[in-house]
């Protein structure tokens, strides 16, 4: 390679001006949450376990019909997860609770994806097939999507499941929170729409926010004083109220930053306008240039030319 | 001293490539089977562990091994060492092939393989992936930029293509000529462009799992996870050098070029000795230690890394008697590449435990059979392009 000191400085120079011209600015971090996202209230003391939802889910998504539609009672003998077949599911979960005659009291937990204020998902997603759209959904577009399945290492609740069986055009499956039906005015959820205990409440995501923290003041022994969902990752668009620890129904402690801010500090601080991979390249390119002198110096006489690499 | 890469003279069809070959059909099927059955049909991955041994050894092992081929050229072109200049060859043909394997594995762990090319058009900048896999398009262009010279060496006005191909030889023979020349001007710039592609993908891997703090063991999780794969790509990069000539030359009865090998493992000294400080530092700032005996796997498998990945080689390394020994700085520098390894399989798949799903993961045979198979035939191509091209040091009994 034949880099000598002009040939360097003139590119370097040219290189240098386009980076000045951007100047990069050490942005803080900032939640890029929509302004009135939906939200929608789970309140665990009222679900009795009907697994309704399970089913209204199937039907407006188009999925196949959930096992066992209308067991109530083996089917929670097995915990499960949402998973390519299934957006929602319903657990059971017995946390040490008796009734009034010493028998164990169930309580019944809805899961599904919890549409992240700032999505670990849409931040990790390499070609931005996720993203989170004004209602506060978080939507997939399976035209954009590689399957490199990076939203399910980056999602914090285990939430997108995958179609291991199609060997060709297998497709991330996730809750939608029905986001075709809830951009209508009145529109609500295909789960919310058919809850018989009003165990979910649809709303804004401020206003179920309000009504979670009403029912918590005003039944101050029924509730755990702690609306989840409220700012665990930065807050989530579903939150829950519940009688008993969320660990015990398997809503893990998750701390309040969100998930995405870490990295992406990170990334755009060392690459916004790739002002360290530019500076990087002129201080290499400076000790090339220099070993190069040093040694056409002590081999003049010898003009021969090394190859490429 | 002159450095002359010649070709092999040396028969290609050899018991060990023949065994590569059964590898390598193994690994087919498997690989068929993955795409037609689908990637469940094959592996143990779940929804829970949606990243296995593909991403793991084929992809981030990968990237971390291939690691020689830009650490030697930074040694040798940019900071003027010319002294190691023979090693830089095999090095660039490690890396070239390292990172074209690491592309293969990829195709076959997406779901849509066909779509690989669409992170080009639909950027999402806050992806640390997105960043990622750009640095390996780019770089891996820059490598076969790199190695076109190598070729043009070898073929330059003597391009005999056999039959009806022969109207194309001198067109293929101006294009290798002209090629040449212009890279002969501006091979600078390659160079540089592959060390700083290099730094900046080989530490964003280490980025990928910031994203999930609740999924990735304490002992790993660490907001210098970035600067740690970067250090330990530094510091794995001339072991691996070692390592690679040593297997090689031996098997292939080469001169062992210990001249050479020597003091680059004084330079590993200082560089696995900065990743062992900030490994332990780490360690220490963040209080994780407190984890090192409760007896878990995990727990193992970083003590194990640590202690023979790390600490035990750099140890070694300290001897004279060790540096100036063949076996000893093999021993060294396999224990240190074995170390890095397993550091990427602990940081991608045993360190990672999702915490809600009921899961344990093992890798199907699928799987390995798709790894070992992928290994095999970078091995196969190696040996074909050192066979053929000129990469090593001739031998002595030819040279002298």
């Amino acid at each position: 390679m034949k880099l000598t000191r002009r040939r360097f400085f003139t590119f370097m120079g040219a290189a240098g001006a386009s980076v000045t011209g951007l100047a990069p600015s050490a942005n803080a971090w900032e939640s890029k949450a929509p302004p009135d996202p939906y939200g929608c209230l789970v309140d665990l003391t009222r679900c009795v376990g009907c697994r309704k939802c399970e089913e209204a889910c199937s039907t407006v998504n188009h999925l196949q019909a959930p096992e066992r539609t209308n067991c109530q009672c083996t089917i929670f003998e097995k915990k499960r997860r949402p998973d390519e077949k299934a957006y929602t599911v319903v657990n059971r979960y017995f946390t040490g609770k008796l009734d009034n005659f010493d028998k164990p009291l169930p309580t019944f937990a809805k899961v599904q994806c919890m549409h992240c204020q700032d999505p670990a998902c849409v931040s990790a997603c390499i070609v931005g097939a996720l993203t989170k759209d004004e209602t506060g959904a978080v939507h997939y577009d399976a035209n954009k999507c590689i399957g490199c399945r990076y939203c399910m290492v980056a999602c914090p609740f285990e939430i997108p499941a995958y179609e291991y069986q199609d060997p060709i055009t297998p497709r991330v499956m996730k809750c939608t929170f029905c986001c075709d039906r809830i951009k209508d005015e009145g529109g609500h959820p295909g789960c919310v729409t058919i809850c018989p205990t009003e165990a979910l409440t649809f709303g804004r995501r401020e206003a179920v926010l309000g009504l979670a923290h009403k029912r918590l003041k005003e039944n101050p022994g029924k509730y755990v004083q702690h609306v989840y969902g409220e700012k665990e990752v930065g807050g989530t668009s579903w939150l829950y109220i519940s009688s008993v620890p969320f660990e015990q129904v398997n809503l893990p402690a998750l701390p309040e930053t969100p998930s995405p801010k870490l990295s992406e500090t990170l990334q755009h601080s060392l690459f916004s306008y790739l002002w360290s991979p530019i500076a990087l390249f002129g201080v290499l390119g400076a000790f090339m240039a220099r070993s190069n002198k040093a040694r056409s110096n002590t081999i003049e006489d010898n003009p021969q030319q090394k190859g490429g690499a | 001293m002159e450095h002359k890469p010649s070709p092999l003279n040396k028969p290609f069809w050899t018991p060990g490539v023949l065994v590569m070959l059964v590898f390598m059909a193994a690994g087919a099927v498997s690989i068929i089977a993955r795409f037609t059955g689908g990637i469940g049909y094959v592996t143990n991955l779940s929804n829970a562990r949606p990243w296995g041994l593909w991403v793991g050894v084929d992809v981030a092992t990968g990237v971390a091994l291939a690691a020689g081929g830009f650490t030697t050229a930074a040694l040798a072109h940019i900071f003027g060492r010319h002294y190691y200049e023979p090693i830089t060859r095999p090095a660039l043909l490690t890396a070239m092939l390292g990172y074209t394997f690491v592309v293969l594995g990829l195709l076959v762990d997406i779901g849509r393989s066909w779509a690989i090319w669409k992170p080009m058009l639909n950027w999402n900048t806050n992806s640390v992936l997105f960043e990622v896999a750009m640095c390996v398009m780019v770089y891996l262009n820059v490598l076969y930029i790199e190695f076109f010279p190598i070729i043009a060496e070898q073929f330059k006005g003597r391009v005999h293509l056999p039959g009806i191909l022969s109207a194309f030889n001198g067109l293929l023979d101006w294009v290798l000529k002209i090629g040449d020349a212009i890279l002969g001007r501006i091979m600078w710039i390659f160079i540089i462009l592959g060390v700083v592609l290099s730094c900046m993908h080989q530490s964003s891997l280490g980025s990928l799992m910031l994203v999930a703090p609740t999924k990735l063991h304490p002992l790993w999780y660490t907001p210098v996870l970035p600067l740690l794969f970067l250090t330990s790509a530094f510091a794995v990069g001339y072991p691996m050098v070692v390592f690679e000539t040593t297997l090689v030359t031996s098997s292939l009865k080469l001169d062992d070029e210990m001249s050479i090998l020597t003091p680059l493992t004084r330079v590993t000294i200082f560089l696995l000795g900065l990743y062992m400080i900030l490994k332990l530092g780490d360690m220490a700032v963040r209080g994780t230690y407190i984890y090192l005996l409760d007896g878990t796997y995990q727990t193992n498998s970083f003590i194990i890394e640590m202690l023979f990945g790390v600490i035990i080689p750099w140890v070694m390394l300290l001897f004279e008697g060790v540096r100036r020994s063949r076996t000893g700085i093999f021993t060294a520098a396999s224990l240190i590449v074995g170390g890095v390894v397993l550091n990427r399989i602990n940081v991608f798949i045993v360190g990672y435990k999702p915490p809600l799903a009921e899961n344990t993961y093992f890798p199907a045979p699928g799987e390995i059979l798709v790894t070992l198979g992928l290994i095999a035939a970078l091995m196969f191509i190696y040996r074909f392009a050192v066979t053929y091209l000129p990469v090593l040091q001739a031998s002595k009994e030819v040279s002298s």
